[in-house]
């Protein structure tokens, strides 16, 4: 018999095995050179569809927990909140080093023309802190403060979504899609936290 | 060095397995020979200037998987499978406004009175990336002196078909279709100006817009129209369908211009498509770089304003 807590730790390193395998593939694709005709931009518009993904995932497992009555969603929280850091990492790095070849004058033209990249930029600032926090030596030493400091998610989300709508030229509904599924996500918290008052 | 040894061994690929760049070698030699000695004719006054001669150009099949064509999809790779169901034989353009001789018109008539000749030309997109795109084609100037136009005839307007259940991205209403593209008269009698029927020694693919669409090199590449079914002339500036869509971002004249920038994104910069992922963007140059021919045409204008 595997203990639960055995199983725990199979189940994270699974996680984490399964969170690198995009990462894997594209950098599979990118060395064979199938990324089509413009490689830099396919392959930072994938790392920063896998950010948001990892993104949504982390902030779904409180409405999990909520839904099913169940702690064990919430031990995932750490691991896709990483993975969503690591993917968001390396979007900016393709951005910064691959796109504007790592050109400090090119960063200064084109970044403030471009609201949507600053908006990018604000959610992935706003993600150093929490990724940078996420151990349990400040969890522990942050103690209240660290959930405080941690709501920022939200805001590093929501500006995500804002940042994928706002550069996308006509059709908006993929963008839509996730502003829809985090508008959800984030409902089911404000109401469980308004019913748990009332109670 | 790494680079250098990098970007030869992709020309070589590109040129070892793409057949009919292969077999049309002969032809871009000779028609880029005439295409030089054409563009130093007096009535164009200057030579082309070093970035406009001597383009590399793109692999064949980089520029036919990646089309911007929200007909089909708004997916550059997906417009490739979605346009061939597109039946582009027999094809009418149907001429109409102030001409003498409106009509519907079989596209093989009018082919048959315009030789089509090989023009290498640098494309544009106003997403910022460029490819460098051999057409076979013809000046769309030569081809609209034919049918008369009046004395108020002032601009050209260029409708693509409209086909919802062929062209399925017509469905969603992300643009006001069918899609609709104008110049003003000099603009579309300019020697550069031309209808392309083919690219890379063949006819054109159904996703680059077969049988029949417009380049206009020193625009940004969304004024190309593509699968024209009707040219009208006519007194007042068509609105067209970016502008309708979007006006503030993409207007009227919409010229190649680093130093105007999208409200949402620069563009003094433009990735080259098919270049490796170390390969720096290169600078766009103004009327991407046809300014010695096309600059004349807007003396007095603010560029700033007209976009």
């Amino acid at each position: 018999m595997v203990s639960s807590r055995n199983k725990t730790r199979i189940l994270k390193a699974l996680l984490i095995f399964l969170g690198l395998v995009p990462a894997l593939l594209l950098l599979q694709a990118t060395l064979n050179e199938q990324l089509g005709a413009n490689p830099i931009q396919t392959l930072h518009f994938r790392l920063g569809d896998w950010a948001l993904r990892f993104l949504l995932l982390g902030l779904a497992l409180t409405p999990i927990k909520i839904i099913t009555k169940q702690a064990w969603p919430l031990r995932y929280r750490r691991i896709l909140g990483l993975l969503a850091f690591f993917y968001a990492s390396l979007h900016v790095l393709v951005y910064v080093v691959l796109d504007l070849s790592g050109s400090w004058t090119a960063f200064v033209d084109e970044v403030p023309k471009s609201p949507y990249i600053l908006l990018g930029l604000l959610s992935y600032t706003l993600l150093v802190p929490l990724a940078v926090t996420s151990t349990k030596y400040f969890q522990r030493r942050l103690a209240k403060r660290w959930f405080v400091l941690h709501s920022l998610v939200y805001f590093a989300a929501l500006s995500a979504c804002l940042h994928y709508m706002w550069l996308v030229k006509l059709d908006i509904s993929l963008p839509l899609l996730y502003m829809g599924l985090l508008v959800i996500l984030l409902s089911i918290r404000v109401v469980n936290f308004y019913r748990n008052r009332m109670v | 060095m790494k680079r250098h040894i990098h970007i030869q061994s992709n020309a070589l690929r590109a040129e070892i397995t793409d057949k009919s760049v292969f077999e049309s070698r002969r032809a871009f030699i000779k028609s880029t020979a005439m295409l030089s000695a054409g563009l130093m004719l007096p009535s164009l006054g200057q030579a082309q200037t070093e970035s406009t001669s001597n383009l590399v150009i793109t692999a064949r099949e980089h520029a036919t998987n990646y089309t911007n064509y929200y007909e089909f999809s708004t997916n550059k790779q997906d417009s490739t499978e979605l346009a061939k169901p597109l039946k582009t034989k027999p094809w009418s353009v149907e001429i109409s406004g102030e001409i003498e001789k409106p009509g519907l018109y079989n596209l093989e008539d009018i082919l048959k009175a315009n030789a089509v000749e090989e023009r290498i030309y640098r494309f544009r997109c106003v997403e910022a990336w460029s490819m460098v795109v051999p057409w076979l084609g013809f000046p769309l100037g030569e081809m609209l002196a034919r049918f008369k136009p009046t004395s108020r005839a002032k601009f050209v307007e260029f409708t693509t078909l409209y086909n919802p259940e062929i062209m399925i991205g017509q469905h969603s209403a992300i643009l006001d279709w069918p899609y609709v593209e104008g110049l003003r008269m000099d603009e579309a009698m300019h020697p550069l100006t031309i209808l392309a029927t083919g690219m890379y020694g063949d006819d054109l693919p159904n996703q680059n817009g077969a049988p029949l669409r417009l380049v206009v090199p020193w625009k940004y590449g969304f004024k190309s129209i593509k699968a024209i079914v009707k040219i009208h002339f006519r007194e007042t500036m068509p609105d067209t369908a970016w502008h309708k869509s979007a006006p503030k971002e993409y207007g009227f004249y919409a010229n190649v211009n680093p130093e105007v920038s999208h409200p949402r994104w620069s563009q003094s910069r433009e990735r080259v498509l098919g270049s490796s992922i170390f390969t720096p963007k290169r600078a766009t140059e103004l009327f991407n770089g046809y300014g010695q021919q096309v600059a004349s045409l807007y003396t007095g204008m603010d560029l700033t304003q007209s976009i």
